[in-house]
C-alpha cells in the first residue's frame, strides 16, 4: 500500500534554508529585537525538530542583526492531551535559559503545526515555569487541520493537506542526510 | 513492559534503560520551579499499601504520585480492616472496586505482589497496575532501578562496571533485585557475605561469590551495603554483632581502600556502627542521600511507564 504511491517532495534542502532565514528576518522585523528598547526574546524548541530549528533560527538571527538570543527546549510529553491512549513516549529534555522565562517575550518553535495539540501543551508546560509577557509561534510548515483556537506568528509554508497524509520534516541534525519536508499519502499521525 | 512491575527480572534491558532515562529526566523536570506539579497523571489513583514499615519507599512513591497529579491513598495494615483480620484478597478487590489504577504492595511475605496481580487481574485483562515495593525476602525491583540510576549518574554508566553487594544478601529483597536488574544492564556483580547469609542456590545466580570483602574493594567501582535484617533473623547467623561488623562492616579504614572513584550505596535504612561507619555514610563517596532523590524520580519513571497508555488495546490504527 505504501509503496505504490511515493512521496512527494515539497521542500528541498535549499527552501529549508531559505525559509529559515525568511522566519529569521521576520522575527527580527516582527519584534524589533535590535531596536533601543527591545524585548528580551526566548527561543524555546519543542523536542525533537523544533530544538534544532530553534536552534537555526537563533543563528540566523546573530548573523543578520547581531543580537544573540537566548535558546531552549520545552518538552511537551508530560502535557501531552493524548498519553492515556498511547503508548509512552521517551521523554525529552527541558532546558530553559537561566534568566528563566518571566517577561520575556517567548517565541515557541516546531516543526509542524497540525491540529494545534502540541502548541497547547506547549502553553500548558511554560505555565508551569513562568509567566512570559507574551508567547509567539514560529514553525516550518504548516499543514492545516487546526482543531483549537491556535494559529502561528511566523509559518514558513503553508501547505493543504488531507488527514490522511504524513508530513515529514528531515533537518541533518536529527535524521542524517539532507534537510527537507516531503509528503507521503499514508501514515499520518494517529489521532 | 507488561502492566505490572513485580520482579526486576520482568525488565529487558531496553525496558529498564528507557526507565533510567526517564528518571533523568524527570530529575531536572521540576528543578527549580515554584510549583512542583506535571499534569501526567491527573484523574489516576494510586493506591499504596504497607504492610511493613517503610519510611523511604511509600514516602517517595506517595511524592512520585502526587508531583505528576495522581490521587495517592494511602492503606497500612494498622488503622484499616486489615487490622480486623481481613485477608489481602479480600482488601485488594476492595481497592479495585474503590477504583485503582494502581496497587503498589510491600508486604512480609514472598510472591504477595504476584498474588495481588494475578486477583485483580479482570477477565477481559484490564484491572490495576501492580507494583512491588518490597516482598518479603523475594524482590524490591524500584530499589534495584534507583541504585542502577545511581551508579550510572556517579560512574557514567552501569555496563561493565563491577557492584560489590555485601552483608545479609539471604534475606534481601534488594540483593535479589540487583542481581537481576545490574546483570541485565551488563554489570559485573559480586556478593561479599558470610557463609550463613547466603541463599542456598546463589551458585546459579549470575554472579560471583566471596566472602572477604577487604579483598574485593580495591576492584570495586561500586559497593552497595546491605542492612542486616534482624527483624527477619529466627536463628543465629553469626556470632555476635561486633563479629559481623569487624568481618563485613564498612568501616573507615576499609572505605579508604575503595578506589577514589567508587561510591557507596545502601539502601537504607541504615545500622551505623553496625554495616557501615558513619564516617562513611556521611563522606562524599556515599550516595545515600542522592539514592533518596532518585527513588522519587525513578518512581515517577516507572509509574508514567505503568499508567500511560494504559488503555493501549483501545487505540484504533
Amino acid at each position: 500500500m505504501a509503496s505504490a504511491s511515493p512521496d512527494r517532495e515539497l521542500m528541498s534542502a535549499a527552501d529549508v534554508s531559505r525559509t529559515v532565514s525568511r522566519i529569521a528576518h521576520q522575527i527580527i522585523e516582527k519584534t524589533a529585537l535590535d531596536g533601543a528598547d527591545a524585548p528580551d526574546v526566548i527561543l524555546l524548541g519543542i523536542p525533537t525538530r523544533g530544538v534544532t530549528l530553534a536552534d537555526r533560527l537563533a543563528e540566523k538571527i546573530h548573523e543578520f542583526s547581531g543580537v544573540t538570543v537566548p535558546r531552549g527546549a520545552l518538552d511537551i510529553t508530560l502535557y501531552r492531551d493524548d498519553l492515556a491512549g498511547k503508548p509512552p513516549r521517551p521523554i525529552g529534555a527541558t532546558s530553559i535559559p537561566a534568566r528563566g522565562v518571566d517577561g520575556a517575550l517567548v517565541i515557541l518553535v516546531d516543526d509542524v503545526l497540525y491540529t494545534g495539540r502540541s502548541v497547547r501543551a506547549a502553553l500548558d508546560a511554560l505555565r508551569d515555569i513562568g509567566r512570559p509577557r507574551a508567547v509567539q509561534l514560529a514553525v516550518l510548515v504548516d499543514r492545516g487541520h487546526r482543531e483549537l483556537p491556535l494559529r502561528a506568528d511566523y509559518a514558513g509554508k503553508n501547505v493543504p493537506t488531507s488527514r490522511s497524509e504524513n508530513v515529514k520534516v528531515r533537518l541533518a541534525e536529527d535524521d542524517g542526510g539532507v534537510d527537507g519536508v516531503s509528503i507521503a499519502p499514508h501514515g499520518g499521525p494517529q489521532r | 513492559m507488561t502492566r505490572h512491575l513485580l520482579s526486576a527480572a520482568d525488565l529487558s534491558r531496553d525496558e529498564a534503560t528507557a526507565i533510567l532515562d526517564d528518571a533523568d529526566r524527570f530529575s531536572t523536570a521540576l528543578v527549580g520551579r515554584e510549583v512542583k506539579k506535571l499534569p501526567t497523571l491527573r484523574g489516576r489513583t494510586v493506591i499504596t499499601m504497607f504492610y511493613e514499615n517503610s519510611t523511604r519507599t511509600r514516602v517517595s512513591f506517595e511524592v512520585a504520585g502526587k508531583w505528576m497529579s495522581a490521587d495517592v491513598v494511602n492503606v497500612s495494615s494498622s488503622g484499616s480492616s486489615v487490622a480486623k483480620g481481613e485477608s489481602l484478597r479480600d482488601t485488594a478487590l476492595t481497592l479495585r472496586a474503590a477504583g485503582a489504577d494502581a496497587l503498589i504492595i510491600r508486604h512480609p511475605a514472598s510472591g504477595a505482589a504476584q498474588r495481588l496481580a494475578e486477583w485483580t487481574a479482570e477477565p477481559n485483562g484490564s484491572g490495576p497496575s501492580v507494583v512491588n515495593a518490597g516482598d518479603g525476602t523475594h524482590e524490591h525491583p524500584t530499589q534495584a532501578l534507583l541504585d542502577a540510576l545511581t551508579i550510572r549518574q556517579r560512574l557514567g554508566s552501569v555496563e561493565g562496571k563491577r557492584v560489590v553487594i555485601v552483608g545479609d544478601v539471604l534475606h534481601s529483597r534488594v540483593a535479589r533485585s540487583n542481581v537481576q536488574l545490574l546483570s541485565t544492564l551488563g554489570a559485573e556483580v559480586v556478593l561479599v557475605a558470610p557463609p550463613t547469609l547466603l541463599p542456598t542456590g546463589v551458585a546459579t545466580w549470575p554472579v560471583t561469590v566471596s566472602h572477604d570483602l577487604d579483598a574485593e574493594l580495591p576492584g570495586a567501582d561500586a559497593v552497595l551495603m546491605l542492612r542486616v535484617q534482624a527483624e527477619r533473623m529466627n536463628g543465629g547467623f553469626f556470632p555476635s554483632a561486633r563479629e559481623y561488623s569487624v568481618l563485613y562492616g564498612l568501616s573507615e579504614k576499609r572505605a579508604s581502600k575503595l578506589a577514589d572513584h567508587a561510591v557507596v550505596l545502601h539502601p537504607g535504612p541504615m545500622l551505623r556502627g553496625m554495616e557501615i561507619a558513619s564516617s562513611v555514610a556521611d563522606s562524599t563517596q556515599s550516595a545515600v542521600l542522592q539514592q533518596v532523590s532518585n527513588g522519587v524520580h525513578v518512581r515517577m519513571a516507572v509509574l508514567f511507564h505503568l499508567l500511560v497508555g494504559a488503555g493501549t488495546a483501545e487505540v484504533n490504527a
